[in-house]
């Protein structure tokens, strides 16, 4: 009982007050002995990519058991939806993966849409395709400079953030603001582009080949890096799957599956890209498949530009459920009761049940919608992936060292917000 | 391993495997939905993963919904497990519904153990209780708390907005430490 007893003389404050039987099963017996020692790893940990809170058994440096500990970051978003109309669930979403908005607006707009049985017009389609792929590489950079830092390579942050800064300034020009944009509505997106979005991103396109090749040229052979990432965190492919992993951290291991491809959406079928794959399932291969990734989003956004050109409504004109531009609003007195009705009733949906699932940048993020027949949903589920991964990380790390756990972590790339919700 | 052609229907496979497995299949939006017996909801999974034309590998989610107040059926609770085949590319959801007073089901870990922390959340938000499961804690909420949150009779917590000629009235009632 090593582990609870307290240094004689102790402040108060610093006295454990939890029930030792709680870590029965959690834990193995040798912790109760004292042969192990249990260690506390966050919430408030910078390698931890959030708050998430890990119970550690540790036989000397080696991972004997690791318990995950997550909830800190819940906010009832799920529970806060159900009391909103569609159209104003989307911005609570936003908040879930905070580093992805755009691919949880996705998946929550093409529920919605599959629901009512709304169609989103081409260039609506182009246009949310040109943002999830921003979005993509945005949280890519994020998660590179974040896991390279946990790494020890201190500059590769600084570099990453630099062109994360360039996209989300592109994806401010769209929706007004750098994260929280909610700029996918059901039906479309919620303006046309903005005349200095197009240039912006040719310019980016120009200069983000150059920053990747940096990225490659610092790590990929970097000697300390491999050393710390290969054969690190190995989970085989038949076990990925029945743990429900999905994206980045499933191709690691050589499963063939992006939904984009597997199962397109939103228009996805009409642009030619690889899915990257990892061979070995280690914490290398899955970075070497987010690096790969990045070459593939610029490959669908170079596509998308050329077909750019195509003019066509933004979001579908079914007064139904979209809600009329400002200009129609002086001449039409249909339009003004859609703009009323929709603003403050919204649309109804039928007591029906759907899930529409879309591949954000770490994985399979999953929506269950439920209606009611009114105007708002009984039930909202959204499955996603850092719930899913941060479950397996006892998996992941049994065996390893502390240092790999901070690896391990990097490497599926989790997000708190998002695990939580 | 020779190409099987999928399964046309799960359910008439379903039907003509298990017949007293399926109770009710409809399709919505060309999203198939087979409602089996909560007892028999593991060998239903069991069956559809390893069957030759169904194939569904891969858990994609599990998700349970509350009827309250409207009472479309006898049973409170609906669990819904989506179920997806990498092979054929599509997905199914399997549907089990639970009434409030014995509010179990069976733990379909042994079939996929990803399930795990799916389960720990319906239990944590919703008040089910999955049997043999082999943690059965809460995983988003803390662990002294009560009630059961994504419950519809749950209410949606708010805070009073303080003003200036009841600050102090409402600080008085605020949950947290004071002095």
């Amino acid at each position: 009982m090593a582990v609870v007893e307290t240094p004689t003389g102790a402040p108060e404050a610093y006295r454990w007050e939890g029930n030792i039987e709680e870590l029965r099963g959690l834990v193995s017996e040798r912790a109760f002995t004292g042969e192990t020692m249990l260690l506390n790893m966050g919430p408030h940990h910078p390698s931890t990519h959030g708050v998430l809170r890990v119970l550690l058994e540790l036989d000397g440096e080696q991972i004997v058991n690791a318990v995950p500990d997550v909830g800190f970051l819940h906010t009832g978003i799920e529970k806060t939806i159900e009391s909103k109309t569609y159209e104003k669930g989307v911005t609570a979403t936003d908040r879930m993966d905070y580093l992805s908005p755009l691919s949880n607006n996705m998946a929550f707009c093409l529920a919605v849409e599959k629901l009512v049985d709304l169609d989103v017009p081409p260039r609506a389609q182009l246009i949310r395709v040109i943002c999830l792929e921003l979005q993509r590489i945005a949280s890519h950079m994020v998660w590179l400079g974040t896991h390279a830092i946990d790494l020890g390579a201190m500059s590769v942050l600084l570099y990453a953030f630099r062109e994360r800064e360039k996209v989300l300034d592109m994806l401010e020009m769209l929706s007004g603001q750098r994260m929280m944009g909610s700029y996918f509505r059901p039906g479309g997106v919620w303006r046309d582009i903005t005349s200095d979005f197009k240039p912006t991103l040719v310019k980016f396109l120009g200069e983000f080949p150059r920053a990747v090749q940096d990225y490659q040229r610092l790590l990929e052979k970097n000697p300390i890096w491999v050393d710390r990432t290969q054969g690190v965190g190995v989970i085989e492919p038949e076990r990925a799957l029945a743990w429900g992993m999905t994206g980045p951290a499933l191709r690691g291991s050589g499963v063939n599956w992006d939904l984009r491809k597997s199962m397109p959406y939103s228009g996805y079928e009409q642009f030619t890209f690889n899915v990257p794959l990892g061979e070995h399932g280690d914490v290398y291969d899955r970075f070497m498949c987010r690096i790969l990734e990045l070459w593939e989003s610029m490959k669908i956004l170079h596509q998308a530009l050329e077909r750019l050109e195509d003019r066509g409504p933004f979001r579908s004109d079914n007064r139904k459920f979209v809600p009329p531009p400002r200009s129609e609003l002086g001449q039409s007195m249909e339009a003004v009761i859609h703009h009323f009705k929709l603003w403050t009733a919204g649309f109804d949906a039928p007591d029906e049940e759907v899930f529409a699932a879309v591949e954000s940048p770490r994985g399979e993020i999953g929506c269950y919608l439920h209606g009611t027949g009114g105007n708002m949903p009984r039930r909202v589920h959204f499955k996603t992936p850092s719930f899913m991964h941060i479950s397996s990380l006892p998996l992941l790390t049994q065996g390893h060292f502390i240092a790999d756990l901070v690896a391990i972590i990097g490497s599926v790339d989790i997000v708190l917000g998002d695990c939580d919700r | 391993m020779p190409e099987i052609a999928p399964a046309r229907d799960a359910a008439d496979a379903l039907q003509a495997a298990m017949p007293e497995a399926l109770l009710d299949s409809h399709c919505f939006r060309d999203e198939t939905t087979l409602i089996v017996p909560p007892v028999q909801v593991v060998d239903v999974c069991r069956f559809l993963r390893d069957t030759p034309g169904l194939v569904f590998n891969f858990l994609s989610d599990i998700s349970a919904v509350d009827y309250w107040p409207e009472q479309v059926r006898p049973e409170r609770f609906g669990i819904c497990y989506h179920l997806l085949s990498m092979l054929y590319g599509r997905r199914l959801r399997v549907k089990i519904f639970v009434a409030e007073d014995e509010a179990e089901a069976p733990t379909i870990t042994a079939v996929w153990p990803g399930a795990n922390w799916l389960e720990r959340e319906i239990f944590d938000l919703m008040g089910i209780n999955f049997r043999g499961h082999p943690d059965m804690r809460r995983v988003l909420m803390p662990a002294d708390w009560d009630g059961h949150p994504h419950r519809r009779d749950y209410p949606l917590g708010y805070e009073q907005v303080q003003f200036s000629f009841n600050a102090e009235e409402i600080m008085k009632h605020k949950p947290f430490a004071k002095e």
